[in-house]
């Protein structure tokens, strides 16, 4: 099913997204090949990082480095490279 | 019969607040306090019973995504009782592991800590509805002023499991969260405050950079003064004021001798140097306590509060774009942070780094680059140019101190730099990128912030004394036995030709795989018969750090990277020394 929306690395600085789709492999290698890589996708999904949840870019950090974002409660960095797998359609 | 107590819970909610809250000053073991890294084991009372009681790491989930939450998982199987603790301001994804605990059938309570935080946000939890929801006793919780920690402890006996919660999967856990959310909780919209603000200059780039570089040199000067303080005021009173007349009046009872050489050691001009004598007693007892544990001291409480003020998430986020190019992400300069204080901590914190990769290089360079306070201090009494103080007799100070130390930091830092990168792109595997929870900013409590520092100044203690009343007592043997000086002669033509160095240096390298400061101790004691220049005492000091880290330090490297990586890692430091020690001879000495 095609999916509207923007990576959420491209939301700008201050502006809040709903998050409509994760797409897989959260560190451009193969899936689930080393230690823990399921861990650390349930890890973004307890701290808020799922379908259907509303999410602040915080701050960006310059030359593609993580940017900070708020879901919640909580606030949290993430890597421009999983920035770029979740998908928002900007509220 | 409760036999065994496991705390669990997220992050960054309380639980060591809740673990010290609960053994009071009792906590008889640690591994190492205050991080998430390893757990803290202590003793309560419940019901005049004696009940062990173990602080896990913080974890998300029961599917560890690093090292540090698998230690948490294992926990688990001991456990009698389970204290779930809770972040009421985040209650929907600490219910997660929540739900994971009910669904294994553990006997759970729950801790609903930082409660008054949830009121000051506008959030509204009611506790009873979550806890017949949950069929698991739900005490709300002020971990920091001790309020509900009283019924906490008599709820203990009444936990239990659900057998209506039942195993299922991620969507399914989701879906019942939201719904124990609806019936419980209600949030007032809330407004920007001062925190936020704060937050987010620390946070920002433009901003946040130079607050860091501030807060980390501050950190150091404070570490420094702190540290010249107690030695200057408190402790070398105490040495010269009380000690050494009570060491001098042992020596002459003891009268000459083999015992009076172990224990006082050789005299200088007729009395006991503290740092030349080379006994127990005095040079064993004195680099430790007098020397050392002044700067151990107050870099831990420097870095508890960096630690409990929620500052260091920020810091990984401002510099992860570096530390992702050296292999890692923002959050390897935590085991960096550590291993300034001492190495092994340090080597413990590479496991909250995800992957393999990632840990081999944040322990190598940890090795290579990065001196613990111990080593340090013992530095900072080298270049002590005051003269008074100073102990070392050079040939001539041609700059202010300053200008050795951050000769030697300047190397190591580059260093850090330069293996980092090569690392990365020689060392197969991957290197995932930061995911880090930043926490509020919260106000550290005096309380735990002394006594988290006393915790790791006895680890420091129990670790550094036995090895160094080792060493001396070694090296005092090898003295005698003139094992020192022929030593010295084989190794002249090494050091002589290869780093500008007398060959007696072999010996302060040799000593400091033992202890790094017990090195530097002989290096000082070295100096009644060779004359040093200062560049090369900052040559000393920086191949000293980087060429093999000290026993204790590699005995967790092998435990933490296996044998044959630590291999790897070995021939990366020998081989870094040596060439480090080659270009700054040129460098500094110009021969």
């Amino acid at each position: 099913m095609y999916k509207r929306g923007i990576p959420l690395a491209h939301l700008k600085k201050g502006k809040t997204g709903r998050i409509t789709h994760i797409r897989r492999g959260y560190h451009g290698g193969p899936h689930g090949r080393h230690h823990g890589l399921h861990g650390f996708q349930r890890r973004l999904n307890v701290l808020g990082i799922r379908e259907g949840q509303i999410i602040r870019v915080d701050s960006k950090q310059p030359l593609m480095g993580p940017i900070t974002i708020s879901v919640g409660n909580s606030q949290m960095t993430i890597g421009r490279g999983i920035a770029y797998k979740i998908i928002v359609e900007e509220l | 019969m409760i036999k065994k107590i496991v705390l669990m819970g997220n992050p960054n909610v309380g639980k060591s607040v809740v673990f010290s809250r609960l053994t009071g000053a009792n906590v008889i073991a640690s591994n190492y306090p205050g991080t998430t890294v390893d757990f803290s084991k202590g003793k309560m009372r419940i019901e005049g019973e004696s009940v062990e009681i173990i602080d896990a790491p913080g974890t998300y989930s029961l599917q560890p995504s690093n090292k540090a939450e698998e230690v948490a998982v294992k926990m688990l199987k001991e456990a009698d009782v389970v204290i779930n603790v809770i972040d009421a301001t985040n209650l929907e994804r600490n219910l997660y592991l929540t739900l994971e605990l009910l669904e294994r059938d553990l006997p759970v309570v729950i801790a609903l800590n930082l409660w008054d935080e949830a009121r000051h946000l506008g959030i509204h939890i009611n506790e009873e509805k979550l806890e017949k929801l949950l069929g698991v006793p739900v005490v709300p919780t002020i971990a920091l002023t001790g309020e509900g920690i009283k019924t906490l402890v008599t709820r203990i006996k009444e936990a239990r499991s659900n057998e209506k919660i039942k195993p299922t999967s991620d969507e399914g856990r989701w879906i019942e969260i939201g719904s124990i959310i609806k019936k419980v909780e209600q949030v007032e919209h809330r407004h920007h405050t001062i925190k936020d603000r704060i937050s987010d200059l620390t946070i920002k780039p433009l901003t946040g950079v130079p607050i860091a570089a501030g807060i980390i040199f501050l950190s150091f000067w404070i570490v420094r003064f702190i540290g010249e303080n107690l030695i200057e005021h408190v402790f070398d009173r105490f040495f010269y004021g009380v000690y050494l007349p009570l060491m001098n009046g042992l020596s002459g009872r003891l009268g000459p001798g083999i015992i009076n050489d172990f224990f006082i050691g050789r005299l200088v001009d007729g009395e006991i140097d503290f740092v030349q004598s080379l006994g127990m007693l005095t040079t064993g007892v004195y680099i430790p306590i007098g020397m050392v544990l002044p700067y151990i001291f107050a870099f831990y409480l420097v870095l508890s509060l960096l630690e409990d003020s929620g500052y260091l998430p920020r810091l990984a986020t401002l510099v992860d774009n570096v530390f992702h190019k050296l292999g890692m992400h923002g959050y390897g300069i935590v085991p960096m942070f550590l291993g300034l204080g001492c190495n092994v901590p340090g080597a413990l914190a590479t496991r909250t780094l995800e992957t393999r990769k990632q840990r081999f290089i944040s322990a190598t360079l940890l090795a290579i680059a990065v001196p613990c306070m111990a080593q340090l201090s013992m530095v900072f009494a080298i270049f002590s140019q005051d003269p008074e103080s100073s102990i070392l007799a050079v040939e001539s100070w041609q700059y202010p101190p300053v200008v050795y130390i951050s000769l030697v930091f300047l190397t190591l830092i580059i260093l850090y730099i330069i293996v980092g990168l090569i690392l990365n792109k020689s060392i197969k595997g991957e290197s995932p990128e930061i995911f880090l929870e930043i926490p509020p900013y919260r106000r550290p409590n005096l309380k735990t912030v002394l006594k988290k520092t006393w915790m790791r100044i006895r680890w420091f203690l129990k670790e550094a004394i036995p090895w160094l009343i080792l060493g001396v007592f070694l090296i005092s043997i090898l003295y005698n036995l003139g094992f020192i000086d022929w030593l010295g002669a084989i190794f002249e033509p090494l050091m002589e030709g290869v780093f500008g160095l007398p060959g007696v240096v072999s010996i302060v390298l040799l000593t400091g795989f033992l202890r790094k400061d017990l090195a530097v101790g002989m290096l000082l004691a070295l100096t009644s018969t060779v004359t040093f220049n200062p560049m090369q005492l900052v040559i000393i000091a920086t191949i000293l750090t980087i060429y093999f880290p000290c026993v204790a330090t590699f005995a967790v490297l092998v435990k933490e990277l296996g044998i044959k990586d630590m291999l790897k890692s070995t021939a990366i430091m020998v081989s870094t020394a040596v060439i480090v020690g080659i270009i700054l001879r040129f460098v500094l000495l110009g021969v």
